[in-house]
């Protein structure tokens, strides 16, 4: 369980007798978590260390006996706080406990059905364990069970077999108390009680995987599971959520070299018990039949014909050899394929061209990374002590969900002030009743510059800050003035990672900057090279501005979508005209133009880390096992030895090794140079300054092949305010067409809390891809009709 | 090497040459214990022959033989199997593989929601001791009397659903068909349905 307590401050003991047993807990602790501290198990099914306490299903039942005067019956032990002089009798030693707890696992039986044959809980399931170690052997009952519909569907990806539910309560607290999503609640009364959503509302929320997680019983199932093995079949891998930069801590279960399930691991410091659905079902692109599985290299008749890997490097090797190269890296590797990348350009191309960052960015930005972030260490255990929490460019929910569900525990149980810079009212932040500060979009840095901090508080800033020139800048001002930390969020989970492994132009691993001469001459030394590239390198949108220019004529690409850059027409025809080299799992708008095709292990094949938004090394196993242990790095480690240059990194764990001897630069930083705001755009008529983010359930690579789970998506929506809605005569749900020189996108809309100058689509969204139908994402005046 | 062997042969003695001592050689045994051996020669002659002439004549097992797997159907033709998995779990040889699959509207295999999609049967590794029978909660895994389990390839003896279940009989169904009009899936482990309905059958299924 995590605690918020300051460890600074003493906390008060209380020494209680559990069977017999003395223990000193803190004050406040419940009496079941007393027992656990002294090993006695007491069987529970609503008792969830993160959830409030509510006595539902009154199977903890104990003796209690306070300054010699005991209750007069049986009490449950998961709402009762311990106290000075309790003595407590559980089943082990109190004779009417275990009756108490026999009788309520009797009555928790009499209506639940006997399919655990065909349940997918049957196996691991607390009812089934706990009616065998704490229940009757024998039935008495032999009437006829309540029934129900089995199941219904309570989201496209949740089920809910009402027959089994044994009213526990944990799934709808847990819906209200950490996710705030109160879409599912106990309806009826007595008997027919039963777990329901509101009428036409399904469970359409980011976290409902969690509730088949806690599910004490096998009421609530997950549709992509559903009857696919036993728990005793799978084998299961500590492993790392590869979907965003929050780091959960995950299981990964695999039965026959297939992966069947992911389930949220327990890590208090970072995501609690929980994740979001995404990390949790967003698994199958792995098994997807499109992944590629031999190299491929482009003939003379311009085809892209299999080829063996001798052959496919040593056409890589002869295309790069000589040629002014560069590296795009994308924001999904690992930390070691970071620095493999970040080697493989410094060592074997000679360049420092190199930049992972595969979408929408600045040079501000880059220079904020150097100097702020890289080394940097604002942990989620920061935000449970901050007095304020500041939003820029960055939308919890969406774009981070651990950090969300961090924000709102803080705001649940202390009332932390969330104060959000934005261009749109989002669902996150009105569940976090923050402060919306309403701007249009590039105007965000006056807005951001005049927020009251203190040195207590924190500013999240997230990647879309590139987007605002001068963000950057106002959100270094801010905290230099008020001494509040920045938290910087990167939406992909590789980010941190490559930032620290080096994997930017300007910054060599471990934060070490290129400019600084005794940084370089410390690389070269521990990499046996004579010399580091002096030459700062160029950013991705430079690098493919140099490919169109032919100033570099070849370039290594690792998992870039060529849609997520800001011109991305421009961005594949530049990377048509150069050599490219491609290292990809599944095909892709760069393998389409690649020369050389080099099919990389997915993240459940390979082992390997990633560093969180904090910083924190999330590292994971294979869960599944690849002959051919096909991770990036060791394919960069066989091409640059065929480009004569080697960089010796055979092996994940060769990399993590070499990366961490190398350790953090304690030098001087790269000084950040604050960069002007620009301001907003100035609109008339029917123009509006167009606005997006994107959702956590959207078009995303990572999520193909999950339909029970796209099915949860939010709408595909485009938001104007009431004061243009009046204007254009259109009311929520008609269609909206927003329109620019490259194309146009047509989707309902919804009239909400926006600046009247911007219209807001989701970035990624079906129907709704803005840097593919429109090739501009913020800050560009689009027009806007109705359709 | 083969002059090292030759030379090293050459130092050993032939075997002829070696000496060997007389044995004592028993004589013949006294004729009453004589008798006594031909006696059971000639009284078996008089015996029931326990020879069978297999694989011309197969003798019947006892009835309660533990022979090859059967899954057995409901008396409309669906499957008794539900996929659980209890067999596999009791089996103490992990002789059994199953995956469990979802009954839809269109694929009724079995009563209820699920059906055993995968099942196989390793009898290179069964011990036939019919735990598996025991842990199935639809009697669907049961043992025929059948014994003639060799064959020339390990592939070959792994059986997989199609060879293990039972034969459409007189008034099936062969799935996947609609459930029995009425009837739950507790109708049908209780024996309430005792074969197929005319509305039960599929399109072309007649």
């Amino acid at each position: 369980m995590t605690t918020t307590q300051e460890s600074a401050v003493a906390v008060e003991m209380i020494t209680v007798v559990i069977d017999g047993f003395e223990v000193s807990v803190p004050k406040g602790t419940l009496v079941i978590r007393a027992a656990e501290k002294l090993g006695i198990q007491i069987p529970r099914f609503c008792d969830h260390p993160l959830l409030d306490p509510v006595g539902a299903c009154r199977q903890c039942l104990v003796d209690i006996e306070i300054n010699g005067r005991a209750f007069p019956k049986p009490q449950a032990s998961c709402t009762i706080p311990v106290e000075p002089n309790m003595i407590v009798k559980t089943q082990l030693t109190s004779p009417v406990a275990d009756k108490a707890q026999k009788g309520v696992m009797e009555l928790l039986l009499g209506n639940h059905p006997l399919d655990c044959p065909v349940c997918d809980k049957g196996g691991e399931c607390p009812l089934q364990n706990q009616a065998m170690s704490n229940g009757h052997a024998q039935t008495r009952l032999d009437g006829y069970k309540r029934l129900f519909e089995k199941p219904i569907n309570i989201s496209s990806q949740v089920l809910l077999d009402r027959e089994r539910c044994v009213l526990c309560a944990r799934c709808t607290r847990f819906s209200d108390q950490i996710a705030s999503d109160p879409f599912i609640t106990l309806n009826e009364r007595g008997a027919l009680q039963q777990v329901g959503i509101y009428e036409k509302d399904p469970f359409k929320s980011y976290f409902s995987g969690n509730t088949v997680q806690i599910c004490p019983v096998g009421a609530l199932t997950g549709a992509s599971y559903r009857f696919r093995a036993r728990p005793f079949d799978l084998v299961s891998t500590p492993s790392a959520c590869e979907h965003c930069a929050s780091g959960c801590d995950m299981r990964t279960d695999v039965r026959r070299g297939k992966t069947l399930r992911r389930l949220a691991g327990d890590d208090p410091s970072v995501n609690e018990e929980w994740n979001c659905d995404k990390g949790r079902w967003a698994f199958k692109y792995v098994t997807a039949t499109d992944r590629l599985t031999q190299p491929l290299v482009r003939n003379s008749a311009g085809e892209l014909v299999t080829a063996s890997w001798p052959e496919a490097l040593a056409a890589a090797a002869a295309g790069l050899k000589g040629k002014r190269a560069a590296v795009l890296t994308g924001g999904r590797v690992t930390l070691e394929d970071a620095y493999g990348y970040s080697k493989f350009a410094r060592v074997a191309l000679g360049t420092n061209d190199i930049d992972y960052r595969a979408r929408i960015t600045s040079d501000e930005e880059r220079e904020f990374l150097a100097a702020f972030v890289a080394g940097s260490s604002t942990t989620y255990r920061d935000i449970d002590s901050a007095d304020h929490v500041l939003l820029v460019a960055f939308e919890p929910e969406e774009e981070s969900p651990i950090v969300f569900l961090r924000l709102n525990k803080n705001f649940k149980k202390r009332g932390l002030k969330v104060t959000a810079v934005a261009t749109k009212q989002s669902i996150a932040m009105d569940k976090l009743k923050a402060d919306f500060i309403k701007v249009a979009p590039l105007s965000e840095p006056a807005a951001v510059a005049n927020i009251a901090l203190t040195g207590k508080s924190i500013i999240l800033v997230g990647e879309r800050a590139s987007e605002s020139a001068g963000l950057f800048s106002a959100v270094a001002a801010l905290a230099a003035k008020t001494g509040a930390k920045v938290g910087y969020i990167p939406r992909r989970a590789g980010e941190r990672g490559a930032l620290e492994a080096g994997a930017l132009g300007t910054v060599l691993p471990g934060g070490r900057p290129v400019s600084d001469a005794a940084a370089r001459v410390d690389i070269a030394a521990a990499w046996g090279v004579e010399n580091i590239p002096t030459q700062p390198g160029r950013s991705s949108s430079d690098i493919l501005a140099a490919l169109t220019r032919s100033e570099l004529d070849a370039v290594v690409v690792g998992g870039v979508d060529a849609h997520d850059l800001p011109e991305s027409s421009a961005a594949l025809a530049a990377l048509k005209k150069a050599f490219v080299v491609s290292l990809e799992i599944a095909p892709s708008s760069v393998t389409a133009v690649a020369d050389v095709v080099l099919p990389v292990a997915a993240v459940t094949e390979k082992s390997g880390s990633f560093l969180n938004w904090e910083g924190r090394a999330r590292g994971f196993d294979a869960a599944v096992a690849d002959s051919l242990h096909r991770s990036d790095v060791r394919i960069l480690s066989m091409l640059a030895d065929a480009l004569g240059n080697p960089i010796s990194l055979a092996s994940v764990s060769a990399a993590a090794r070499e990366f961490s001897q190398l350790g953090k630069w304690d030098g001087a930083r790269i000084s950040f140079t604050p960069v002007s705001a620009t301001s907003s755009p100035a609109v008339s008529g029917d123009q509006a300054i167009l606005t997006s983010w994107r959702r956590l359930l959207d078009m995303g690579t990572l999520q193909r092949g999950e339909d029970n789970l796209a099915g949860t998506r939010r709408p595909t929506v485009a938001v104007i305010s009431p004061k243009r809605a009046n204007q254009i005569g259109i009311s929520s749900g008609q269609q909206l067409r927003i329109s620019n020189s490259h194309g146009s996108i047509t989707i309902p809309v919804l009239v909400e809390d926006i600046h009247d100058d911007a219209v807001w689509i989701p970035r990624n969204s079906f129907a709704s891809q803005a840097l593919v139908a429109l090739e501009a994402a913020h800050g560009q005046v689009v027009t806007v009709v109705k359709a | 090497m083969s002059d090292f062997i030759e030379k090293k042969n050459s130092g050993q003695a032939d075997i002829n040459s070696v000496p060997f001592s007389e044995v004592e050689q028993p004589g013949p045994a006294p004729l009453a214990q004589q008798a006594k051996g031909f006696w059971v020669t000639f009284s078996s002659m008089f015996k029931k022959n326990q020879t069978v002439q297999y694989p011309d004549v197969k003798a019947p097992t006892q009835p309660r033989f533990h022979g090859r797997h059967q899954l057995n159907r409901h008396p409309d033709g669906l499957e008794k199997c539900i996929g659980c998995e209890l067999c596999a779990w009791a089996c103490p040889a992990d002789a059994i593989y199953v995956e469990g699959g979802n009954n839809t509207p269109g694929n009724q295999l079995s009563p209820g929601e699920r059906h055993g999609a995968v099942y196989q049967i390793n009898y290179l590794r069964c011990i036939f001791c019919g735990l598996c029978v025991e842990a199935c909660p639809t009697r669907a895994l049961t043992m025929t009397n059948e014994y003639e389990l060799a064959d020339d390839k390990r592939e070959k003896l792994i059986f997989e659903k199609e060879d293990l279940l039972a034969p459409l009989r007189q008034g099936m169904l062969a799935p996947p068909h609609p459930m029995y009009p009425g009837m739950t899936d507790t109708n049908y482990y209780n024996g309430d349905v005792k074969e197929a309905h005319p509305s039960q059958a599929m399109n072309g299924d007649k």
